[in-house]
């Protein structure tokens, strides 16, 4: 039943196979890191170097959402197997937060 | 020592239900304090209704009427209506799936205890200085100018039981989630269980704005910030958009369940299964999707521009399709029924014709250019009256009448029943049909009185009588509960007989383990199913007789949530120069809700189990004993 | 379940976080929360964009000419890293070892507190300035939006110190896994808003 623990005892090659898949994963890890490090960068220097806003502004807002992908399916495995329904509320909750944003910046009257 | 308890005296009540975590009993918390609640809205719609039954009236003064007309609203959305429909999803949704429990019932109690807290500090308001006099909308433009401490109960009351409401839509979703019966898909969910998901999706993401934008109103006015004053270069418009992202999609928070409750009575009373339930379910989704598309229809007037207000009133309309979808499916799923009208059907049928006007009539103000006309009258006032009440309130009498039987294992009188049906129904078209005309005439909404020479006398007080009648119906109910109380006779598993889903396959009142064994669920209406191939015990099971794990009771949660009560005091007075205590009291509130936070999650509680012994003997003595070690 | 159950690292379920009801339901809650936790986020990124350098009249305080880039450059890298190392510590998680994930969670947590007080650093810099959480619209906004990040980061904080702590001696177990991963992906979220907060707020305030 729900509440009993979880008894099982891996073999030798099992627990291998998945201490190895493991370590694999957090080299992926760490190169997701180090995309987002230079992302970072990217944005960081482009405004420094002061290009045209309207250059800037698209390009800083994409290399944010490319982070954030980053971010939820690698660091907090939002693609892993047994997250589609929280994944779908997370998306709900992204559009919702979307409409928000663009009423707040379009149609506040002044 | 038998987990299984035996006559407890009256005090082991009091405290059985203060540290329940049990959804019954927490569903019975909801129910009387929502009931509560809905009385005292109701006294309020009555001295408005008085105030207003002729011209030149003073039986209440301009201010005052403000206040009432304000509580009126704030009261019968947050603290009535939302609870009422709260306590059927606690009492129902985890048999209906055949759960044990909910899925955080910590999270459950401490849900109630926040909304419950915040409904009194809200209504300690009246005692304390005077109450909010804005409009339940409580736009900033006014609420910044109102003098007093009014605002500030209203955006500090309503914050805390928001926090609550939160909780409980976040547990409802995953015991949908995670908690259904083996055999329970997504497809083979009663239509109340699916109600109750989407409006729980719906509290889920539509809450988090309206907090946001109750810490800014709070902020300006108790801290010195300026969000909406605009002299230091906020905006007020901010609020209305906060206030309206999250208030359309309440409407829908609030008219799902019912329509859920109203799709179980359908299907029962015409011992039919419920006529394109596929079309139902997606329907209500949809409902869920456009709910947050909307919100903007509630300020055409503001001056958004033309595109906006296209774009809105498009969107306004096809909402209006899903809903047609289910009226139709409903009427079809009557159409050839074997058809008896119980109390809860009788509502059901009438809440067709009245939900319809008002859906019509809001389909008439999606049309931008005529709401600049409708705007702020008495048309608007019948049109959310027409589908509040048309919809939610006879979705919440008639799910009281149909669960009542389930919650308390006792019927309540359909003689009575039909008498507090008839007064209410006929008092509730006599006060809000004619007030579309009122409204089609010209009087404003929100105004204290109006003149003899207005012509708006006779049908004023014709919607005054219809309050009376609306008033005594709810009393004959009140006197419908005391007698079935007092008489007691106990009902069976399926009371109605007719039942279809799993909660009426276990007694009434259900053991507190709800389900000795777990159920497979074998199909859609799974004890209709189980009735028809005769299977005598209402259900098949998907686990032998074994051990039942159950979470301990708690008395944090009630703690937690009085923190937060003490603490809005604090915030109340912080910047007032005649309380220098006020920090003090936000701290110590505060205090109390972090350390009691704190001490649960340092605490193990790993619940307890009920052995297949105890529950054998319990099945012996009817199983429906009141549980608690 | 039981507390003092021992596991080695073979009988520790691959995914522990979701092994027990209880984790799942945790689980999805928590994700559920986050979601909720992304309108909030929204809602006040919308009003302050709403808000960017509208003050009374004659203001002088523009994101332009307030903010500067090297402390928000380091207070970024600070989180980010601090994000990987809580990775790192999950990854000690599933493989059961405890002393390891410890380790790391305690270097999440001094970098968290370092990003802590370079906030607190700055938003004092930005007071002495004469630009107050009253001074105008602008400030108000700014400081609700970076202080409500602010909040969750000191929250985050306190979880991890509260879970370390309490399970300094029992090690892991079913019930403390799901807490740990949970506090792990809260410190994730609160990454990814920063993100957003680096790049609306900094930067393109400073690009004006």
């Amino acid at each position: 039943m729900a509440h009993d623990t979880p008894e099982k005892i891996r073999s030798h090659a099992e627990h291998e196979y998945l201490k190895k898949k493991r370590s694999t994963e957090m080299r992926h890890q760490l190169t997701s890191f180090a995309i987002m490090i230079f992302l970072t960068l990217i944005a960081f220097t482009m405004v420094a170097a002061g290009f045209s806003a309207y250059l800037i502004v698209p390009i800083i807002l994409l290399l944010a959402a490319v982070q954030v992908v980053l971010q939820l399916y690698h660091f907090m495995h939002l693609s892993n197997k047994g997250h589609g329904t929280v994944a779908f509320f997370m998306f709900s909750g992204m559009f919702v937060a979307f409409i928000t944003v663009l009423a707040l910046v379009t149609i506040v009257w002044w | 020592m038998s987990s299984l308890a035996q006559k407890k005296g009256f005090g082991a009540v009091i405290w059985d239900y203060l540290t329940t975590v049990d959804h019954k009993k927490i569903a019975i918390l909801y129910l009387i304090s929502g009931g509560f609640f809905f009385l005292v809205g109701g006294l309020e719609a009555m001295m408005i209704r008085i105030q207003l039954m002729k011209a030149g009236n003073d039986f209440l003064s301009a201010g005052l009427y403000n206040e009432i007309i304000t509580m009126h609203g704030t009261t019968m959305i947050f603290l009535a209506a939302m609870p009422l429909l709260l306590a059927f999803m606690n009492a129902v949704m985890p048999l209906q799936i055949g759960a044990r429990d909910v899925a955080f019932p910590f999270l459950n109690s401490l849900g109630f205890w926040l909304f419950f807290f915040g409904g009194i500090f809200l209504n300690l308001s009246w005692f304390m200085g005077g109450a909010p006099d804005a409009g339940w909308t409580n736009y900033a433009s006014l609420a910044l100018a109102s003098e007093g401490h009014g605002i500030d109960f209203y955006s500090l009351g309503l914050t805390i039981s928001g926090f609550g409401t939160l909780i409980a839509g976040i547990n409802f979703l995953v015991t949908i989630i995670n908690m259904r019966a083996p055999g329970m898909t997504y497809m083979r969910m009663p239509l109340f269980t699916w109600t109750t998901f989407v409006a729980s999706a719906l509290i889920l993401l539509a809450f988090p704005p309206l907090t946001i934008g109750l810490f800014f109103m709070v902020f300006d006015r108790l801290f010195g910030a300026n969000f909406f004053a605009v002299n230091m270069g906020g905006n007020t418009i901010i609020w209305e958009h906060l206030f309206w992202i999250f208030g359309h999609p309440e409407v829908y928070i609030l008219i799902l369940p019912a329509f859920g409750i109203f799709s179980e009575i359908f299907a029962i009373f015409s011992r039919k299964r419920l006529f394109g339930y596929t079309a139902l379910v997606f329907a209500t989704i949809l409902i869920g999707f456009y709910g947050f598309m909307v919100w903007a229809h509630h300020m055409f007037t503001v001056g958004l521009g033309p595109t906006a207000n296209a774009v809105f009133a498009l969107a306004t309309m096809i909402i209006a399709v899903p809903t047609g979808i289910k009226i139709f499916n409903w009427l079809l799923t009557i159409w050839g029924g074997s058809i008896s009208f119980t109390v809860p059907m009788v509502y059901a049928v009438a809440f067709i014709p009245s939900f319809v006007a008002g859906g019509v009539t809001g389909v008439m103000q999606a049309m931008a250019p005529l709401d600049y006309q409708l705007h702020d009258s008495y048309f608007i006032v019948a049109h959310f009256h027409y589908v509040i009440v048309g919809g939610v309130v006879l979705g919440i009498l008639a799910g009281t009448h149909l669960y009542w039987p389930k919650m308390f294992g006792t019927m309540l009188s359909e003689k009575l029943g039909m008498i507090t049906f008839w007064f209410f129904f006929i008092g509730f078209h006599l006060t809000f049909f004619i007030q579309h005309f009122l409204g089609l005439m010209g009087m404003p909404r929100r105004v204290y009185t109006f003149g003899a020479d207005q012509g708006w006398d006779l049908f004023n007080m014709i919607s005054s009588v219809g309050a009376l009648f609306m008033a005594i119906g709810v009393l004959v109910l009140l006197v419908n509960v005391v007698l079935t109380t007092v008489k007691n006779v106990r009902v069976g598993n399926d009371p109605w007989g007719d039942g279809r889903t799993l909660e009426w396959a276990i007694p009434s009142p259900p053991p507190f383990y709800n389900f000795a064994q777990t159920p497979l669920v074998r199909g859609l209406d799974t004890y209709w199913i189980e009735k028809m191939e005769g299977n005598k015990e209402g259900m098949v099971y998907a686990e032998p007789l074994g051990d039942v794990h159950m979470p301990n009771g708690s008395i944090i949660p009630l703690i937690m949530s009085f923190g937060m009560f003490v603490a809005a005091f604090g915030a109340l007075y912080f910047l007032d120069d005649t309380k220098p205590w006020a920090l003090a009291v936000l701290i110590i509130g505060l205090g109390i809700t972090f350390g009691s936070m704190l001490v649960r999650s340092l605490k193990d509680d790993l619940g307890f189990h009920i052995t297949k012994e105890e529950l054998i003997e319990d099945a012996k003595r009817g199983g429906n004993t009141d549980g608690l070690k | 379940m039981d507390l003092n159950k021992r596991y080695t690292a073979q009988s520790w379920p691959d995914h522990p976080e979701t092994a027990t009801l209880e984790g799942k339901n945790k689980f999805v809650g928590f994700w559920l929360l986050l979601a909720a936790e992304t309108v909030t986020f929204a809602s006040l990124f919308a009003t302050y964009l709403a808000l960017k350098d509208r003050g009374p009249d004659g203001s002088e305080f523009t994101a332009a000419g307030l903010f500067e880039l090297p402390l928000v450059f380091a207070m970024t890298m600070i989180l980010l890293t601090s994000s990987l190392t809580s990775v790192y510590a999950m990854y000690h998680m599933k493989n059961h070892n405890f002393k390891a994930m410890q380790a790391w969670l305690g270097i999440t947590v001094l970098l968290g507190l370092t990003f802590l007080g370079l906030e607190i650093y700055e938003f004092n810099h930005y007071v002495h300035l004469g630009f107050g959480y009253t001074t105008s619209a602008f400030s108000s906004a700014f400081f609700t939006l970076v202080g409500t990040h602010g909040a969750h980061v000191l929250f985050g904080l306190s979880w991890f110190i509260a879970l370390m702590i309490r399970n300094s001696k029992r090690g892991l177990n079913m019930y403390n896994a799901p807490k740990f991963y949970l506090a792990a992906l809260y410190w994730h979220f609160i990454d990814v808003v920063w993100v957003f907060i680096f790049t609306v707020v900094y930067l393109m305030g400073v690009i004006g």
